[in-house]
């Protein structure tokens, strides 16, 4: 069972609601890629403007979404944020899965002292706030968006791990498991073939409904000084910086955060979409919303 | 006992599960033979054991489950003490197991197609293509309808009768010696059963394959094998052929457990139930486990018991000793 073949286009197409969210994401991951190419104001999009005369201007036709406190248009900054935002989201999320999954698959497979060592490894990372451990891994490896990434990550995947620990765990005793043991199959096939797909649901579903969440905690490393540097427009940055006129002047924070509201609505509409295609016995019930 | 060199003994084993409440003595001293294209019926009630023979013959014993004492020998292998290798080229192979429950012994993600494939696959190394024939021609045999729907489906979407004709496909699949059923059709509906129950007895008889059926059903046992061992609290404490078991019981406890068949021939106010409480399994017997509960016993019971020879019978009981 192939996770994305053709068959998703056809699920989809009978499911507008989850097809809405499919279209959104990847228009922002299109979005994010020509961002650095289709920008009208390049210097206001890179914060490299300083003017201001043109600060805390509202939405108008030149200036759709309003001006900042340095007289940047914000339209082109949360076009150029896309593409950090995104990168990071989608790095920190994949990375994190992708260890998360492999550690709790073999933890909660292997049992034993393997699986022991390596969920008090898990509960290690658990012990700190989450931010707190990013924080203190961007502030060693220094500021850049790929620090961010391999911090937040760090931070992030023993959620996964848990998860799919405790997903491994159930589904490890179904008679479908007994009886591969039964027939004698490999402790490999077992694993990678019946244990992985039936316990990757639940964790496949967070990740896509932390996209939003690592946006957001991408915004508050930068905030807090690490992360990703200014003057780098990213969604999370930009909102937290247009905070501190949120009463005089809304534009700065609301349209970047509308913006990331929309993201992490199509995330969460594609997670759905994924978690009912993975299970065959969703799949065939055509939705009627 | 037949003549012929056994396929499949049983030699005074015991099983034993190590569990928080204590060990469970789950098989007590089992002797079993069984002969290539036999089929033999092990009938007991919920906790006699017979499940966890089972589960031993065909090699997958949990991990807190002890073997204490006694050897299963198949084909001169002793199965309990050969080496992984020789394990690996029996189990699933040459002895296979059909389950109870037929919706979860299929992987809800995968279709029947793709179960069978991975176990031809993997259990007798050839090609995909290869195994995609094997597959057609094994549910053929076990009479699937819609061969080519069933290939594609996912579990949920076939019944139960179905699925279980795909799990008894399964289990000929690399033409085995012998096949294991524990409590084959305890999940389906009377039709279903019967439909089933004859299917599998003539696999078994077409394909030469020894059948170890395990039931608390004696009618079952009847229908499909011809010898039948009655379980109680781990001990064999009765076995021959099925039609003289049912016939002319010997041991209380088989009288027992016919007499509290319901019958729809005689009025009865109350169905008749066996006195007493089963056997705790955490117990250690040296004598007759149903002595606590048989109308019959006497004082000698209590210490010590034997196996008395009747023609082709065999029973458990100080009745019968000389």
């Amino acid at each position: 069972m192939g996770l994305f073949p053709c068959d998703f286009f056809k699920f989809l197409v009978k499911r507008p609601l989850y097809t809405t969210g499919f279209i959104i994401v990847v228009a922002f991951i299109i979005l994010g890629c020509i961002a650095p190419y289709i920008l009208t104001k390049p210097e206001d999009a890179w914060g490299v403007t300083y003017d201001l005369n043109k600060a805390f201007q509202p939405p108008s036709p030149e200036y759709p979404f309003g001006t900042d406190a340095y007289g940047r248009d914000m339209l082109n900054r949360v076009i150029l944020g896309s593409r950090y935002s995104l990168i990071i989201a989608v790095c920190v999320v994949g990375l994190s899965l992708i260890i998360g999954v492999i550690v709790g698959l073999v933890a909660g497979y292997l049992a034993g002292i393997i699986g022991t060592v390596l969920m008090r490894l898990t509960d290690m990372f658990l012990a700190y706030p989450p931010l707190l451990l990013a924080v203190a891994f961007a502030s060693v490896l220094g500021r850049g968006v790929l620090t961010a990434i391999i911090a937040l990550a760090i931070s992030w995947w023993p959620w996964y791990a848990r998860l799919m620990y405790i997903s491994v765990n159930s589904v490890k005793s179904a008679l479908y498991v007994e009886a591969a043991k039964v027939i004698g199959l490999s402790k490999f096939t077992i694993m990678t073939k019946y244990i992985l797909p039936n316990s990757l649901i639940p964790v496949v579903t967070q990740a896509m409904l932390d996209m939003g969440s690592a946006i957001l905690e991408a915004s508050a490393l930068s905030f807090l000084g690490v992360g990703v540097p200014p003057p780098i427009p990213e969604w999370g940055r930009l909102i937290s910086e247009g905070w501190v006129y949120v009463s005089k002047a809304y534009w700065i924070t609301f349209f970047p955060g509308l913006v990331l509201l929309v993201t992490v609505v199509g995330f969460n509409l594609l997670g759905d979409a994924v978690k009912e295609y993975m299970n065959p016995r969703l799949r065939s019930i055509v939705a009627k919303r | 006992m037949s003549t012929s060199k056994p396929l499949l003994s049983i030699r005074g084993l015991s099983i034993d599960y190590y569990t928080l409440s204590g060990i469970i003595h789950a098989v007590r001293r089992v002797d079993l033979e069984l002969c290539s294209g036999e089929s033999l019926c092990i009938v007991g009630e919920s906790g006699s054991g017979k499940s966890t023979l089972g589960v031993a013959l065909s090699l997958a014993l949990p991990l807190n489950a002890v073997v204490k004492s006694g050897s299963i020998i198949y084909n001169d292998i002793d199965l309990l003490r050969a080496r992984r290798d020789v394990i690996d080229k029996i189990k699933g192979r040459e002895i296979t197991m059909i389950f109870q429950d037929p919706l979860a012994t299929f992987s809800p993600l995968h279709t029947i197609g793709e179960h069978l494939e991975d176990i031809a696959i993997s259990k007798l190394g050839i090609s995909k293509r290869e195994a995609s024939n094997i597959v057609v021609d094994v549910l053929k045999k076990v009479r699937m309808p819609d061969v080519d729907r069933v290939l594609k489906s996912y579990p949920h979407e076939l019944s139960g009768g179905m699925l279980q004709r795909a799990a008894i496909g399964a289990a000929i699949l690399t033409k085995p010696k012998i096949i294991v059923a524990d409590e084959p059709t305890s999940m389906l509906d009377a039709t279903i059963q019967a439909q089933i129950l004859s299917l599998l007895k003539e696999l078994v008889r077409s394909e030469g394959t020894s059948l170890v059926l395990i039931t608390h059903n004696l009618g079952v046992a009847l229908r499909v094998c011809e010898k039948t061992a009655i379980m109680y609290a781990g001990v064999i404490v009765e076995d021959g052929s099925t039609l003289d078991i049912i016939k002319e019981p010997l041991h209380p406890y088989t009288k027992s457990l016919l007499a509290s068949i319901p019958r729809s021939s005689h009025r009865v106010s109350r169905i008749i139930h066996i006195q007493g409480e089963p056997l705790d399994p955490r117990l250690e017997v040296s004598g007759c486990p149903f002595a606590n509960r048989c109308p019959s016993a006497r004082d000698k019971c209590f210490e010590s018991v034997d196996y008395v020879k009747i023609g082709d019978r065999r029973v458990y009981c100080n009745l019968y000793s000389r």
